[in-house]
């Protein structure tokens, strides 16, 4: 097959020349993403410098952010953004693979069209409007909902402080969790459907032909050939839920704290960053363009952990199937 | 199927960047053909033409916006254009020379990027800002600066605490937790607040003042005037300080503050003006109307001001930032109360109109 396409290619194009011409513009495409990337961090980090040396590591494990005592501990707002990803995966990962499921082995064929366009359509809307709908409409009504959460199980130790007394606004973390795990589904769902489309329907046959229910089949011949593909669109909505803006910023509720209640107001890197660069100098500036830093820096290391753990479960997948 | 999906989350991330990046590499350098007609118009500003750009304070936007489209009635010709981006981002601007006057609430500082001695204050108008709060059944509240402070300090934190009994005898307080409003932004509607809870009450505040500030864990954050009132609005017990055309357009109660003559004032132009007279004005036309002396005088009053040049390259600029200035000196003042400022006082305008005649 490669010598086919190499005659067809020779006979029709420059030759070596063309060939050559082309592996240098790819290289140089390739090249571009890694001098964008490397240029990003560089300077960043130079212009949060004067953050990082006054703070030097307290930076990230100091809790209190005050611009005029010029005391910058951004562990606040890591917990914050950890925090509300975390509530954000926990609701839109079983959501969105449950989507993915029903639109690849469940639906009939009819409905699957209308119903892709639709959730596509969730990712079209902007964050804003999702902000703006967060904070009027789905925080307030919330605020009940919470109540109701903390009543019955605000007395059990450990869980009750998870669960404790909520905010009277219902902006907090929870809230924001909760619209941003919305804003994550329709890209969850997108790709773990596209994942599962690429389950060999001979494995799936083959599992049906033993007798499995389809439960069974989904469990022992879809999802062991689609974990990494799985792993990867969690990545791809946790980046986004950890990136995400302007929607956090109106319904997180704007406090520095780190508490266990998933209902109190809080903060995220994101928010912070937009929120106070406006009117910042010297420093200040500095250390809010440090929270873009140290939020680069989550990025990559979580990327780089799932990479590690796809990795390993494709070994060990590879294992068990020969 | 794994890597191809982180790569081309890598990609979409770089593209992003970098269409940031070009925006933000894009050409901001003004150059408005700044010829001054002969004209022959009855008023002093119809012979103005050209081009000017201001930017900075979010505080004073609605007075400018008001100004600039009624000045538009009598200098046909200048266009004037403000960015309300914030005093700090303002003042960068202006440092920077892309703008050729900014608005800013706060003075400048060596950090700003302005050089000393390369401009000059001029005081525009004052606004009170609101102690608005949201107590059913309170219609009348009374807060002196100690029993404020301990409020946004997070250390009174029922309605029913016995120094706002203090402050508002006869008056039934529900027992109800105390919601802070406070804005998440920098702003320097925060720095004013803050400047004058350290002036009113400097034993209590322990916050210090700036544009954000290390606010407690149970008060809540919001953007921009608009937010901190939505905010105190859909939360009963909320109180928070608003600007007082924002507090006035959600239809929020305020409080009335006790002043430095042991007054409670309730936010009112008139208290702002009062204010400003109670002041003392600087060389430099800076002044703290904050805490001012004065029976009716309203305490959180804020001031605003114009940055311009001391010298101007473009003698033509320096014309069309005198005559648009001295537009919002002169007429400019009876449109303020219009929308919700407070105008100078007739000695301090006087002042700022000779402080134009410095520019070079």
């Amino acid at each position: 097959m490669t010598t086919e396409t190499h005659t067809t290619l020779t006979s029709r194009g420059g030759g070596p020349r063309a060939d050559r011409s082309f592996m240098i513009l790819a290289l140089a495409a390739g090249l571009l993403v890694l001098a964008v990337l490397a240029l990003i961090l560089i300077t960043t980090t130079r212009e949060a410098w004067p953050a990082f040396s006054h703070m030097g590591l307290s930076f990230i494990t100091e809790r209190t952010w005050d611009p005029p005592a010029e005391v910058f501990g951004a562990l606040a707002f890591i917990y914050g953004t950890a925090l509300v990803s975390l509530i954000s995966l926990i609701f839109a990962v079983p959501v969105s693979i449950g989507i993915a499921l029903f639109l690849t082995e469940l639906a009939p064929r009819r409905l699957r069209g209308p119903a892709i366009t639709v959730i596509d359509l969730l990712a079209a809307v902007p964050s804003v409007v999702f902000g703006l709908w967060g904070v009027l409409v789905v925080a307030p009504k919330l605020v009940p909902v919470y109540r109701w959460f903390h009543d019955v199980l605000g007395g059990i130790p450990v869980v009750g402080s998870v669960f404790a007394e909520p905010i009277g606004s219902g902006r907090s973390f929870m809230t924001a969790g909760l619209i941003v795990a919305i804003m994550i589904v329709p890209i969850i769902t997108s790709i773990s459907r596209e994942v599962f489309s690429t389950v060999p329907q001979a494995d799936k046959d083959a599992a049906l032909a033993l007798g499995a229910t389809r439960w069974e089949m989904i469990k022992g011949a879809v999802f062991p050939h689609s974990f990494g593909g799985l792993v990867g669109a969690v990545i791809l909505g946790l980046g986004r839920a950890m990136g995400e803006t302007i929607a956090i910023t109106l319904v997180i509720g704007g406090s520095t704290q780190i508490t266990a209640n998933v209902f109190a107001s809080g903060n995220a890197m994101p928010s912070v960053i937009v929120s106070q660069i406006g009117e910042s100098t010297g420093t200040f500036t500095a250390a809010l363009i440090g929270l873009g830093v140290v939020l680069f820096a989550m990025t990559v290391i979580i990327n780089t952990l799932a990479q590690a753990i796809v990795r390993r479960a494709e070994a060990r997948m590879r294992g068990a199937t020969s | 199927m794994n890597r191809n999906v982180l790569s081309r989350r890598v990609l979409a991330g770089v593209a992003l960047v970098a269409t940031i990046a070009l925006a933000g590499c894009g050409g901001n350098d003004d150059s408005g053909d700044t010829g001054t007609d002969a004209g022959s118009g009855s008023n002093q500003y119809a012979n103005l033409s050209g081009e000017l750009k201001g930017g900075g304070a979010s505080f004073p936007n609605a007075f400018y916006t008001e100004a600039i489209a009624e000045f538009k009635g009598v200098a046909s010709k200048l266009s004037v254009t403000y960015n309300s981006v914030g005093s700090g981002q303002g003042k960068k601007d202006f440092g920077a020379n892309l703008v050729d006057f900014a608005g800013s609430d706060s003075l400048v500082k060596d950090t700003d990027g302005v050089p000393a001695d390369s401009f000059l204050y001029v005081p525009t108008v004052a606004a009170p800002i609101t102690v608005s709060y949201n107590l059913n059944g309170v219609d009348k509240l009374q807060l002196s600066p100690d029993t404020l402070a301990k409020i946004f300090q997070a250390e009174i934190t029922s309605w029913d605490d016995a120094a706002i009994k203090a402050d508002n005898p006869g008056v039934t307080l529900p027992a109800k937790k105390i919601t802070v409003a406070h804005r998440s932004d920098g702003s320097g509607t925060t720095n004013n607040f803050t400047k004058y809870l350290k002036a009113a009450a400097p034993s209590t505040w322990k916050l210090d003042s700036g544009d954000t500030v290390n606010w407690p864990a149970s008060t809540q954050g919001a953007e921009k005037n608009t937010g901190v009132a939505q905010l105190i609005k859909s939360s009963d017990g909320g109180i928070g300080y608003v600007d007082f055309s924002d507090a006035r357009e959600s239809g929020l109660k305020f409080a009335a503050i006790k002043n430095k003559d042991g007054q409670f004032v309730a936010a009112s132009l008139d208290g702002a003006t009062a204010a400003l007279d109670g002041a003392t004005v600087k060389d430099d036309l800076t002044y703290d109307p904050l805490n001012a002396a004065g029976a009716t005088t309203y305490p959180i009053t804020a001031p605003t001001y114009i940055l311009v040049r001391t010298k101007y390259d473009d003698p033509a600029k320096k014309d069309l930032v005198k005559g648009f200035v001295t537009y919002l000196l002169n007429d400019g003042q009876t449109l303020a109360p219009e929308v919700d400022f407070a105008p100078l006082p007739d000695a301090l305008k006087t002042k700022a109109l000779a402080q134009l005649d410095k520019i070079q």
